[in-house]
């Protein structure tokens, strides 16, 4: 099984430790990655904006750069949601025939990490090992935007030395919603100071989730809190073995 | 008491609106527990109908179908209701609408007038035209009433007086009604709104309704409501004006069966809610008669023209969007400067106002798609909010003010960088130690200047990595890849 990674902008920035896990993890499963060097962004935090024409700009290199995938894994999955619930507007607003039809036989081909394994790969049990206390997030875009349902929890209730802690009102928003958190800033933190309530309640160790953007707001306010919990991407849990520690996460 | 503006054309940008709201505990309690309690009901009957995604399929399509053909949808609402002895009058805007009632009530030479269940009344500030013609309005419905009575404001579509607690109300109607000793029991204050209101229902003979529903087959309306004052106001006035929306029409009357199953769940969390009036035109010797009908565009037709944004009538106000919002929950519904709140006011009021006003609303969101999911017509407002940004982006990038302002130009500047790996390249190599200015010896940033004040106000951010992924990739052996 082949599969390119596209590690999204922020990861690449902000957060290669979760770029890195995911290379372990996938390669550890049997599949071969390549990395496209000419990978940026998705377009997502210009389309969520109202800037639609530099979204498509984006969207078109995308589309352009994986039409011979055999698949595409994110690590994120509101940039996931992105391709498919705003690419097919953007593409039959502002794509050539051409860029859309190679648009409509990529599309199937693009996962989120957590589907990916599940879903492409069959496996629940990654073979990890993560001696901790995890509450796990679940990230608007993954819950209603990509419907991921369980698959996450599934692939969390498999790792050895993990114990799961239910995360009250997980369905709630953390109130990050890309420019809104500074856009919105004070309506944001508020939503924020909700979710922290409801994450330092359960007193994991570390809070998860499929997307770095909402944890870098939660982690934020945790660290500005020295609230002890940490923050993880699911790629590195999944990525931890009895060999080697979560790195990052140590 | 209320320093709140609901009227989008003058009302503060919302995150400046929101502001009084977060600093209220009092207020912020009031809205997450009735919201809390709301949501409860409705998700408890919501899991006890096992085919409610083909109900919501259902209305969705029933709305859709009524808003595909609503020019022959409203002619047939109209000559039916005409026939049943009704007087249907059109009203192109706002202005319009408050001019054909004020016409009405003065031909009644109506003194005051008693009303129930009219949002749009709200929409179209009815009360203060009333009043410059000096007409006293007097609000029936038990919330509304409370709110007229403290110089308040609704801020919720079904609850308005959500954000008003017990206490408060029995301090309005002591104050309002002379009732030194009343007591905060729920059910005395009930008992002294009832006489209250039972004066005006027995002596005032002209009201004003809204409408849930207008069946375009039978020229009938339909109002629905918990109290039983809607009833009143419908029945024992001499003379009733029902003001709708265009947008409130429904081909047939047994799409009533599935329209009302949804809203009163989606509504309050009951099967069925406990008053539904269904009347079409004049019936003689029993309730008003005389009826007339405002049928009010106010921008709605403009919406109807519009692919995307055209889901936004098929809205029945339930609210069901507003009780599951992380936003609202927050902020409540005064902050949104309008009678429309929660998402579907963030989506409703810019586009009632072709965007000139209101700019601030389709941004009041994190985008969460809670509203989409609980919405019983499916509108997809998520979409639709993103929809409204870029509209207002393409109105304001043209503008020589945003050519400096640190928004734009960032969105700018970040585009060029996306649009080219060297260059994004760059700009992580720049950011890098640009940003080593402002991280602390934890490695952490816990301050940053202009845009960035906005997150490190209450979030730290930790400090760029020495090495980008695509750095780490790159000094991989490449053997087996």
């Amino acid at each position: 099984m082949r599969a390119s990674l596209f590690i999204t902008c922020y990861n690449d920035t902000l957060f290669p430790e979760t770029g890195r896990a995911a290379v372990r993890l996938l390669e550890r499963l049997g599949v071969t990655l390549d990395f496209h060097p000419k990978q940026t962004c998705c377009g997502q935090m210009h389309a969520n904006t109202g800037f639609r024409s530099e979204a498509y700009a984006q969207a078109n290199r995308f589309v352009r750069m994986y039409q011979d995938a055999e698949a595409v894994v994110i690590p994120s999955s509101s940039c996931v949601a992105m391709v498919r619930d705003q690419y097919p507007g953007l593409m039959q607003e502002l794509g050539t025939p051409k860029l859309q039809e190679q648009f409509r036989s990529l599309l199937p081909r693009v996962y989120e990490l957590s589907e990916f394994i599940t879903d492409k790969l069959g496996i629940e049990d990654v073979g990890a090992y993560f001696p901790h206390t995890v509450t796990y997030h679940a990230s608007c875009h993954g819950l209603r935007g990509l419907h991921v349902g369980d698959r996450p929890m599934r692939l969390l209730s498999k790792v050895k030395g993990l114990e799961l802690i239910p995360l009250e009102n997980v369905d709630r928003c953390c109130g990050f919603g890309g420019t809104f958190s500074i856009k919105n800033a004070e309506v944001s933190s508020a939503m924020l100071s909700g979710k922290l309530r409801d994450v330092l309640s359960t007193r994991a160790e570390y809070c998860t989730a499929l997307d770095n953007s909402c944890l870098m707001h939660i982690g934020g306010a945790l660290h500005r809190e020295f609230a002890g919990t940490r923050t993880v991407h699911i790629a590195q849990i999944l990525a931890s073995t009895d060999a080697t520690s979560a790195e990052g996460v140590a | 008491m209320s320093q709140v503006i609901l009227d989008p054309r003058v009302a503060p940008p919302f995150p400046k609106a929101a502001l009084p709201v977060l600093r209220n505990p009092q207020l912020r309690k009031n809205v997450a527990h009735a919201t809390d309690v709301i949501q409860a009901k409705r998700a408890r009957l919501v899991a006890e109908k096992t085919d409610w995604q083909e109900l919501r399929t259902a209305a969705a399509s029933i709305k859709d179908e009524a808003l595909a053909n609503l020019d022959g949808y409203l002619q047939q609402f109209e000559e039916r209701c005409v026939a049943a002895g009704g007087v249907v009058h059109w009203a192109w805007d706002a202005a319009e609408a408050r001019r054909i009632i004020i016409d009405i009530l003065r031909e009644e030479q109506a003194s005051d007038v008693i009303k129930i269940k009219t949002m749009t009344s709200g929409e179209i500030e009815l009360n203060p035209a009333l009043a410059a013609a000096g007409i006293e309005a007097i609000e029936t419905d038990l919330a509304e009433l409370i709110l007229q009575l403290g110089q308040d404001e609704p801020s919720h579509i079904v609850v308005p007086a959500l954000h008003v607690s017990r206490s408060q109300v029995r301090e309005i109607f002591a104050r309002k009604m002379g009732l030194e000793n009343l007591s905060d029991d729920p059910q005395t204050l009930a008992a002294a709104a009832r006489t209250f209101l039972r004066k005006k229902f027995l002596s005032v003979p002209t009201a004003i309704s809204g409408a849930n529903f207008l069946v375009a087959e039978t020229g009938s309306v339909a109002v629905v409501e918990s109290e039983g004052n809607g009833r009143m106001c419908l029945t024992l006035p001499r003379t009733l004006i029902t003001l709708a929306g265009i947008e409130k029409v429904i081909p047939r009357f047994k799409d009533l069966e599935v329209m009302l199953q949804i809203l009163a769940r989606s509504a309050t969390g009951e099967r069925m809610n406990p008053y539904t009036s269904v009347w079409s035109g004049v019936a003689p010797g029993d309730g008003p008669q005389k009826f007339h009908v405002v049928l009010l565009d106010n921008g709605r037709s403009a919406i109807l023209g519009k692919h995307t944004e055209r889901q936004t009538l098929r809205c029945i106000r339930c609210a069901a969007c507003l009780n599951t919002c992380p936003v609202y929950r927050q902020t409540g519904g005064h902050a949104y400067g309008s009678v429309y709140g929660g998402p579907i006011g963030a989506i409703l009021t810019p586009q009632l106002q072709r965007l000139e006003h209101a700019q601030s609303l389709p941004y009041a969101s994190s985008l969460c798609g809670a509203c989409y999911e609980v919405c019983p017509v499916k509108i997809n407002i998520p979409e639709i909010l993103i929809e409204l940004r870029a509209q207002v982006v393409n109105k304001e990038r043209k503008k020589v003010a945003r050519f400096a302002d640190p928004m734009y130009l960032g969105m700018r500047a970040a585009n060029w960088f996306f649009t080219d790996s060297r260059r994004f390249r760059f700009a992580q190599k720049w950011a890098r130690i640009g940003l080593r200015l402002f991280t602390g010896k934890d490695g952490w940033i816990h301050s940053l200047p202009s845009l960035g004040a906005k997150w490190t106000m209450t979030r730290d951010l930790r400090g760029l990595p020495q090495q980008t992924f695509r750095e780490w990739w790159a000094e991989q052996p490449k053997e087996g890849r």
